[in-house]
């Protein structure tokens, strides 16, 4: 019915009305432009943020699992007490022997001990008991010396791996391969130098000084009920989901927990944190998409109210252009598309700020935003929510416009 | 095509107002009849009528009662978008303060009834151009209307009210607003115009202006005063009388 002249003017139209108004336009197009830049600068941070923790849960091992003593949710205290709920090596041992999908699996006890060499004492100095299959479920080896060997584990041999920070606070040799330290009054021969770790984990594993010693002989200088945890590799991260449960199925065996009762212990793999991180930035995201929801809906009623002025300040154009034939249809098209352009142009210029307000996120120093990045999604999604408020808050406007009486119009001064 | 029914039949018409618990009878039984080619002059004072009646005639408004004839098709009970399809094809308005876009150039303001076309909007620039060149601006398309003086800003309207060869040319008090050297040149346009076989519809209340059409309606109250050549009408005894020039 409307011939292709009409929407070239129309659109032509829209645009000079933006243009011969223009400091108006801006303000008008200001709610769209700051909403659509904040929810993309968010979402832009957001995406950042995602990249750089996926990256680190990958750094860590997408196959990694860990396994806690856990008190069941609102369960009574004395119905679960501690001791019966913390790991025992026995269990970890069955979960070695037993489960097919468990490539690697180590216990991880940790106690404070006071540390010395010479004449340099270092009090507290968190000692770790593993086993020696700690080296593959952490990735990390050794850089001198050699690493736990099963005999050190079966032996129960004093022997320690040391890092490069320890050594540095020890101010023992670059090389101390051979040395022996005091861990707790007993004499330990360093063994090995582990690598520094480059893959940070929320702050994890970023205490400077690290000694490790033999699970079995950690397990004699720890008291009689002793907090340990379990980490361990599934040999393929596609089921990991299958190996959890064939973790669980262990412990609940060994625990004697018969099917519907509750699991005294907690088994978690990164899959499953990587699920809740998404689930969370999901959340996040979402919050961000009311945000713009809303200072769409105030910027709408801003372009509501200046399409209302244009409908008036145009009263005898209407009336015009009802004269030489425009139908109701055309003239509320035409102030549909006006609003709609509005709408769009301030999308833009928003996803414009928005993009730069990223690339700064990219350059603060230490947030490790550096991959912030505004998603093509996010900018569909901006251009679409602009137009939809240019139609919604447009169509009253455009209604009035189209309902004018042509006789009235031209009359209006 | 040559067609024994006028083009213009307006039968009983009468348009009914109501201004909060007033009821005006602005028009209460018009009857008329317009042939193809005549230039008629609508007079009356205010509140004869006389602007209801143009509207009824532009098609800017449905009656209350009685029928219009429109080139046979009764336009009377027709629906906005209707009426304006009819407006874009069969009217060709000029109005007293020109209405036109103030950003636009000549050209485009001409081009305006195209816009709202169905279909044939090719060619549109030539059309534009012709008809201002018709009105005597082709010198002057590009120019927007402040750069314009009073009667060319007129010729540009008429030239967008010939733009789609209209059944009517209805001009509303087209020299209200000129003075009277730019008024003795539009008066002198449209009756080239009308020479061509244009119909032309000049509502006014002055007569000098009706003087120059062939046939004079005068309303009043709402009804058909006088409707005489201008030879017999009181506007033409009157300049007659004076000596005035006429055809």
């Amino acid at each position: 019915m409307l011939n292709p002249l009409f929407w070239l003017q129309a659109i032509s139209l829209a645009f000079s009305q933006i243009w011969a108004n223009k400091s108006r336009a801006f303000l008008t197009a200001l709610g769209i432009i700051v909403g659509v830049a904040s929810t993309t600068a968010v979402i832009a941070a957001l995406t950042g943020l995602k990249a750089k923790v996926l990256a680190e849960f990958e750094s860590v091992g997408a196959s990694k699992f860990f396994v806690f003593p856990d008190r069941p949710d609102n369960a009574p205290r004395n119905m679960y007490p501690w001791e019966k709920i913390l790991l025992k090596t026995a269990e970890v041992r069955a979960i070695r022997d037993e489960c097919t999908l468990v490539k690697a699996i180590t216990p991880i006890t940790e106690v404070g001990l006071d540390v010395e060499s010479g004449d340099k004492r270092i009090e507290g100095i968190t000692v770790a008991g593993i086993w020696p299959d700690w080296h593959v479920v952490q990735n990390r080896f050794v850089v001198e010396g050699r690493p736990f060997s099963q005999i050190d584990e079966d032996s129960e041999r004093q022997v320690c791996l040391i890092n490069a920070d320890a050594i540095r606070e020890l101010d023992l040799a670059a090389n101390p391969v051979g040395e022996s330290v005091l861990i707790g009054g007993r004499r330990f021969m360093v063994v090995g130098v582990v690598e520094t770790t480059t893959a940070r984990f929320f702050g994890m594993n970023t205490s400077s000084a690290e000694i490790f010693i033999p699970f079995s002989v950690a397990e004699k200088m720890q008291e009689r009920n002793f907090f340990m945890r379990i980490e361990g590799l599934f040999s393929n991260p596609e089921t990991a989901l299958e190996g959890e449960d064939e973790v669980r199925f262990v412990l609940r065996r060994m625990r004697g927990i018969a099917p519907g009762e509750l699991e005294t212990f907690r088994v978690a793999a990164i899959d499953k944190f990587i699920e809740q991180f998404k689930t969370l930035a999901a959340g996040i995201t979402a919050i961000a998409g009311g945000i713009v929801g809303i200072s769409l809906l105030v910027g709408g009623i801003g372009i509501m109210n200046i399409m209302l002025v244009s409908v008036s300040e145009r009263t005898r154009e209407i009336g015009l252009r009802k004269a030489v034939g425009a139908t109701p249809t055309a003239i509320l098209l035409q102030f549909l598309l006006e609003a709609v352009t509005l709408c769009l142009v301030g999308g833009f210029i928003g996803i414009a700020f928005g993009r730069l307000a990223a690339f700064g996120l990219t350059k603060i120093p230490g947030a490790q935003l550096d991959q912030a990045d505004i998603p093509f999604w996010a900018v569909a999604v901006s251009f679409a929510f602009s137009a939809l408020t240019g139609v919604v808050f447009g169509m009253f406007p455009a209604i009035k416009a189209a309902r004018l009486d042509p006789i009235e119009a031209l009359r209006h001064e | 095509m040559p067609d024994d029914r006028p083009l213009i039949q307006v039968v009983g018409l009468t348009k009914i107002y109501r201004v909060g618990v007033e009821t005006i009878h602005a028009l209460r039984g018009v009857d008329l009849s317009i042939g193809r080619n005549e230039m008629v002059a609508i007079m009356g004072s205010s509140g004869s009528g006389k602007s209801t009646l143009m509207n009824q005639l532009g098609c800017l408004d449905t009656p209350t009662g009685g029928a219009y004839y429109l080139n046979g098709r009764d336009v009377s009970r027709m629906n906005a978008r209707e009426l304006a399809q009819v407006r874009n094809q069969e009217i060709g308005f000029v109005f007293q303060s020109f209405e036109l876009l103030p950003r636009q150039t000549a050209l485009e303001n001409v081009e305006l009834p195209l816009v709202y076309a169905q279909g044939g909007w090719r060619g549109r620039k030539e059309r534009a151009q012709a008809a201002l060149t018709r009105v005597g601006l082709a010198d002057r398309m590009d120019h927007r209307p402040n750069q314009l003086s009073g009667g060319q800003r007129q010729r540009v309207a008429i030239a967008r009210a010939i733009l789609n060869k209209p059944s009517i040319l209805l001009a509303d008090e087209p020299t209200g607003n000129l003075d009277s050297a730019t008024t003795t040149e539009i008066l002198s346009l449209f009756r080239q115009l009308h020479a061509e076989g244009q119909t032309i519809i000049l509502v006014t209340h002055e007569d000098e202006v009706a003087a120059h059409c062939q046939r004079v309606v005068r309303l009043r109250d709402g009804r058909v005063l006088s409707d005489l050549p201008i030879e017999r009408d009181s506007a033409g005894r009157h300049l007659a009388s004076q000596g005035g020039g006429v055809r």
